[in-house]
């Protein structure tokens, strides 16, 4: 079984966010990257449970300049056999769509793993666009997934509940929580890391279709209003008069 | 030339925030000088008033038993010939589930530039722009589409829902019957019908670790129930099985944007806030004063949550007593 996971990199989750050059660009200064978590800890993890129980191999696929190369690093400490990066700026979720779908369509993957979304931009698009661009199936947010044969099985939140689903080889599929638990690189991983081979291929012409032309930090809250816990049933009032959400 | 809009039907009713996407859509056509056409699929007996009273100039039914609609390669396929018939160059969803498996398809298909959980109007006055979430809601970006193509997903509940239009009669809409072909099986649906869907809830009720136990969550579920509240929870508490992973709000669960979040015994991590600080008003319960949540909230009640909740459910009661 091949598997290919996409792999992004984010700002770690406690970083301070903050805007550069007129607030065009995000400001990376003093930020610490991280491998994006849910193309880590589920997307990635689950692709090598499922190789150390079925064989195969497991490659990660990402978009970005050298210095996306720690975070590969840090997904081959994990367990990944070995990586490939696109030697391109990651602009939008389709140009990287576009990126990774002329890699994997010469690779043969059975399975294309992708996290539900990133943290930075939060917008669940590649693996969607990736599954159109390489005409296969997408089970979009699946939260479970195991393997036997040629054949996924897949369960994945619906409105209101959730769906199992079940597919033949090759599909994509988005990752969510539950689908696995994160690891902790161990020291034999992390030297193990150095020596795997990351091979870096050039970008192909693709369409800047959207672009980010500013951004503004969102608005926090002014004040918060304390009543005090003796009369705490006041605050149902506050919140039909005052608020008016109820 | 119309601008498409893809809606559901969920228990008996046209979805509310498709409702709220049609709107949204009709807006657009107005200020571009078109109409919004509504797309739903199996509707079966359910009526299809709202979609023109939302909005929609033109109504068209998909009904075909043997769509597999938890297939996003068969719904792109017939969406992308919808907006063809329709001379669409314009497709709304609302940013829900079948929106994050459909649209981003969709937008490759059409080579539409997309833009996911948008939360504005878009400006169509020059360049077409419309603002986003971007860092789990710590910020907004304007994203510029380039493309004459476009496909937003609108992140619900980000206006009010207005159904004060015309019915329209609905039109059936035929897809050819090689768009069907599937290879997605369906092998078990769960629905959990009793419980609100947590990211249409507009009333939320979240708790965490200051519960001290699973065996404490009925005065949650109580206080939730008296609202007609979704529950919620911080990520420590499904990570130990507490609760199930699906009520998890937070950078790394879900991010919902209610009108009332209420979070009790939530110290209000940074992770957890990026989830939930797009809702309209918060109030924190905590007994220690100095939980960074406060500075999120716009109510906060410093005290001990087994005395507080109780408090609350009997304000409540006495409430819903005093609107009848």
């Amino acid at each position: 079984m091949k598997i290919l996971v996409c792999i992004s990199k984010a700002p770690d989750t406690t970083a301070k966010i903050a805007f550069k050059d007129n607030n065009t660009a995000f400001d990376e200064n003093n930020v610490q990257y991280i491998v994006n978590p849910y193309d880590e800890w589920y997307a990635l993890v689950r692709a090598l449970e499922l190789k150390e129980t079925l064989g195969g191999t497991v490659t990660t696929v990402s978009v970005g300049g050298a210095d996306m190369e720690a975070i590969i690093r840090k997904a081959f400490a994990i367990g990944a056999d070995d990586g490939v990066r696109i030697d391109a700026e990651p602009t939008d979720a389709f140009f990287v769509a576009e990126q990774i779908a002329a890699y994997a369509k010469q690779g043969g993957f059975d399975l294309i793993m992708a996290g539900k979304e990133t943290i930075n931009y939060n917008g669940s698009s590649l693996g969607g666009m990736l599954a159109e661009l390489m005409d296969m199936p997408y089970v979009s947010m699946a939260t479970k997934l195991d393997v036997a044969g040629s054949t996924a099985t897949i369960e994945c939140d619906i409105d209101g509940g959730t769906e199992v689903l079940e597919c033949d080889f090759p599909l994509v599929i988005s990752a969510a929580k539950g689908m696995a638990e994160a690891r902790i690189p161990n020291m034999r991983g992390i030297m193990a890391a150095r020596t795997k081979a990351l091979n870096v291929i050039p970008a192909v012409a693709a369409d800047k279709l959207t672009e980010v032309k500013s951004y503004t930090l969102a608005q926090g809250r002014t004040t918060c209003k304390m009543i005090d816990a003796e009369n705490a049933g006041s605050l149902i009032e506050m919140l039909h008069n005052e608020a008016k959400v109820i | 030339m119309s601008i498409l809009v893809y809606t559901e039907v969920s228990k008996g009713k046209i979805k509310k925030a498709s409702l709220e996407a049609v709107n949204y859509a009709a807006q657009i056509a107005a200020k571009t000088g078109t109409s919004a056409t509504a797309i739903i699929i199996n509707a079966g007996e359910t009526s299809l008033d709202d979609l023109g009273k939302a909005g929609a100039s033109k109504v068209l039914h998909v009904a075909n038993a043997s769509i597999n609609t938890s297939d996003s390669q068969v719904l792109t396929r017939i969406l992308n010939h919808a907006a063809e018939a329709e001379g669409s160059s314009i497709v709304i969803f609302s940013n829900d589930l079948t929106a994050k498996a459909v649209a981003p398809r969709l937008a490759a298909r059409m080579k539409a530039g997309f833009v996911p959980g948008a939360v504005d109007y878009p400006n169509t006055d020059g360049a077409f722009t419309v603002n986003k979430n971007v860092f789990s809601g710590k910020a907004i970006a304007t994203y510029q589409v380039n493309s004459a193509k476009k496909v937003i997903s609108l992140l619900p509940n980000s206006f009010q829902v207005k159904t004060d239009g015309a019915a329209v009669a609905a039109s059936n809409f035929d897809v050819p019957a090689d768009f069907l072909a599937s290879r997605i099986k369906v092998k078990e649906v769960k629905r959990e019908t009793n419980e609100l869907s947590l990211p249409e809830a507009e009333l939320v009720v979240s708790a965490g670790r200051g519960m001290k136990g699973p065996e404490n969550w009925g005065m949650i579920e109580d206080l939730a129930k008296q609202l007609g509240a979704a529950t919620a929870c911080s990520r420590p508490v499904s990570d130990i099985g507490w609760r199930p992973h699906h009520e998890h709000v937070g950078q790394t669960g879900i991010a919902i944007r209610p009108n009332l979040y209420i979070a009790v015994g939530i110290s209000g991590a940074i992770q957890h806030l990026a989830g939930v600080n797009g809702s309209k008003t918060i109030v924190v319960i905590n007994k220690d004063p100095e939980a960074p949540f406060f500075k999120a909230a716009d109510y906060g009640i410093v005290g001990d949550a087994f005395e507080v909740v109780p408090k609350l459910i009997e304000a409540v009661k006495k409430f819903k007593a005093s609107q009848n």
